[in-house]
């Protein structure tokens, strides 16, 4: 059996693993182990990539290995979870630009117009993922402003952008000697990346992360017809299949077309002014102690306002004791609560609360009438009944968890100002809310103090 | 390799993809992400065989660059996954 026959067949097994690996993904059972299969499919390919005999010197490959490979594990361990969208936002961006490296390095061995209109491709895709990934990850950091940038003539400079691209790549593909254009096509897929994320809000992260995520697995399947290798092309489109799921689920629980997401703002949408009626009913913690006390069924609905509090811990004490005093809790989560999909069921799962436990929105919505009391934690658009009730709101239509059908709703919140999207929340005007005003973490301190 | 095989391929696990990702429950979207993160680190192989050429030219430092930037997705990726996965637990008895 010749070598490349191994090689070929370590392939085949590592994306036979990956796909095992990714079906036993389907239940929080056997996740832990699919992952495991996963990571070994990885090492099987890494294997067979060693093994090939074009390869004569392994300094380089050690020494990337070894630098990678430390600071990969550096930030795996020491990342916390409420700074996952951050930290999965930085791994799509080096994903991206190991892929548009690829393409660039195989220009040595690259002929023919298809190897090399396959090298451009992942150098794009590879360049705006990458710049495109740090914007976002500056944004979810809030290391530069969350908010949407916008300016006059965005689009036509966004055109322009492509405009360039499409030529410069065209003319490289057609002369692959003029290098010119090549650094023309990165510089511009950079400059690209860094337009396409600006004017996104941080609310609407969740569909820039995983559309960032779909395009990293995306580069690396342009890298892998680059280099004429099967398991880059499985692999890859595997991740791009992934991260699009990812990305329409987003887009159907904001109600929103992707491409409204990525070419208009909320502020744009917002300029009505919706008129609310009713009066804000603000509560002490120890009224709502007496409240909760008599309560046999409580939900709990989690937004990013709990992350930012890092309140997972102690709702989870108070979940514990509702649950001692003869209570059923229940959390329901919205797909699009936090600042990518599942963060909520991460930060929870972390603090001990079972899985079994965290309601999807389908779930909880028809449960919610017999609930004696909702409590909102940091959550504002995904319990706005404005979605449901007020035609002229900017997010109707959007499906939201249906608090206002529990007998008593608690909101947690800091502070009047409007949320995240600058959309008034008639929910806290209904004569069954109650306020809790103050920080999360607090308030919930205090109502387990009141507890025990 | 013939391009037609390679986009045959392409288009079958494009497929599968879907098929599969479709099964994965919201509770788990998280670590779905960042274990795709691990798995898009596969372009480390086509890195290896740059970076390896023994010609000690530009190719050969931007395959390193690449092996090194692709070897962060997956050690880190895997781990980070491994870590989340380990808090998700079923609600005892």
């Amino acid at each position: 059996m010749g070598l490349e026959l191994i090689i070929q067949l370590g392939y085949v097994v590592a994306a036979g693993l990956f796909i095992f690996g990714l079906k036993m993904l389907g239940s929080p059972d056997t996740a832990r182990k699919g992952n495991g299969i996963s990571a070994i499919g990885m090492l099987v390919a890494i294997v067979a990539a060693l093994l090939d005999q074009g390869i004569v010197q392994y300094e380089y490959i050690l020494g990337g290995m070894v630098v990678g490979g430390a600071v990969g594990a550096v930030a795996a361990r020491t990342v916390a979870m409420t700074s996952m969208p951050e930290m999965v936002a930085l791994f799509n961006g080096v994903g991206g630009a190991a892929s548009g490296l690829v393409g660039v390095a195989a220009l040595s061995i690259a002929d023919g117009s298809f190897t090399y209109i396959t090298i451009i491709l992942s150098i794009l895709i590879g360049g705006v993922t990458f710049t495109g990934s740090l914007v976002a990850y500056g944004k979810l950091s809030e290391t530069i402003g969350s908010g949407a940038v916008t300016f006059g003539g965005q689009k036509f400079v966004n055109g322009l952008i492509v405009i360039g691209i499409l030529t410069s790549a065209v003319m490289f593909v057609m002369d692959p000697t003029n290098t010119n254009m090549l650094y023309t096509v990165v510089g511009l897929s950079l400059l690209f990346g860094i337009m396409v994320v600006i004017p996104i809000g941080g609310a609407d992260m969740p569909v820039v992360i995983s559309l960032l995520n779909s395009y990293s697995g995306l580069a690396a399947c342009a890298a892998g017809f680059a280099v004429d290798n099967n398991v880059l092309i499985v692999a890859g489109s595997l991740v791009g299949a992934s991260g699009i799921i990812l990305t329409q689920i987003m887009c159907k629980a904001m109600n929103r077309s992707l491409s409204n997401v990525l070419f208009s703002g909320f502020a744009s949408v917002s300029t009505t002014v919706t008129e609310v009626e009713g009066e804000i009913k603000p509560i002490s913690v120890e009224d709502a102690y007496y409240v909760l006390e008599a309560a046999t069924n409580v939900a709990i609905i989690p937004g990013y306002g709990m992350a930012v509090a890092q309140a997972q811990h102690v709702v989870k004490e108070l979940m514990e004791l509702l649950e001692a005093n003869g209570c059923e809790v229940n959390y329901g989560i919205h797909p699009v609560a936090g600042r990518m999909p599942g963060h909520m069921n991460v930060l929870l799962a972390e603090a001990d609360v079972p899985y079994d436990q965290l309601l999807e929105m389908d779930d909880i919505n028809p449960r919610m009438e017999s609930v004696d009391v909702a409590i909102v934690i940091g959550a504002n658009d995904v319990v706005n009944p404005a979605a449901r009730e007020v035609e002229s709101s900017p997010i109707y239509g959007m499906p939201v968890i249906n608090v206002a059908d529990a007998r008593t709703v608690f909101v947690l919140k800091r502070s009047m100002a409007s949320g995240f999207a600058g959309i008034e929340n008639p929910l806290f005007y209904k004569d069954n809310t109650r306020m809790l005003f103050g920080d999360a973490k607090e308030s919930i301190g205090g109502l387990v103090r009141e507890f025990s | 390799m013939d391009v037609s095989y390679l986009l045959f391929i392409l288009m079958l696990s494009v497929f599968l993809g879907f098929e599969l990702i479709n099964k994965v429950p919201a509770t788990l979207h998280t670590p779905l992400m960042s274990g795709a993160n691990a798995i898009s680190g596969i372009t480390v192989v086509g890195a290896i065989a740059l970076a390896g050429s023994g010609n000690a030219d530009i190719a050969q430092w931007l395959g390193a660059g690449a092996v090194a930037l692709a070897s962060v997705n997956v050690v880190g990726g895997y781990m980070v996954t491994d870590r989340m996965l380990g808090f998700f637990k079923k609600k005892e008895g």
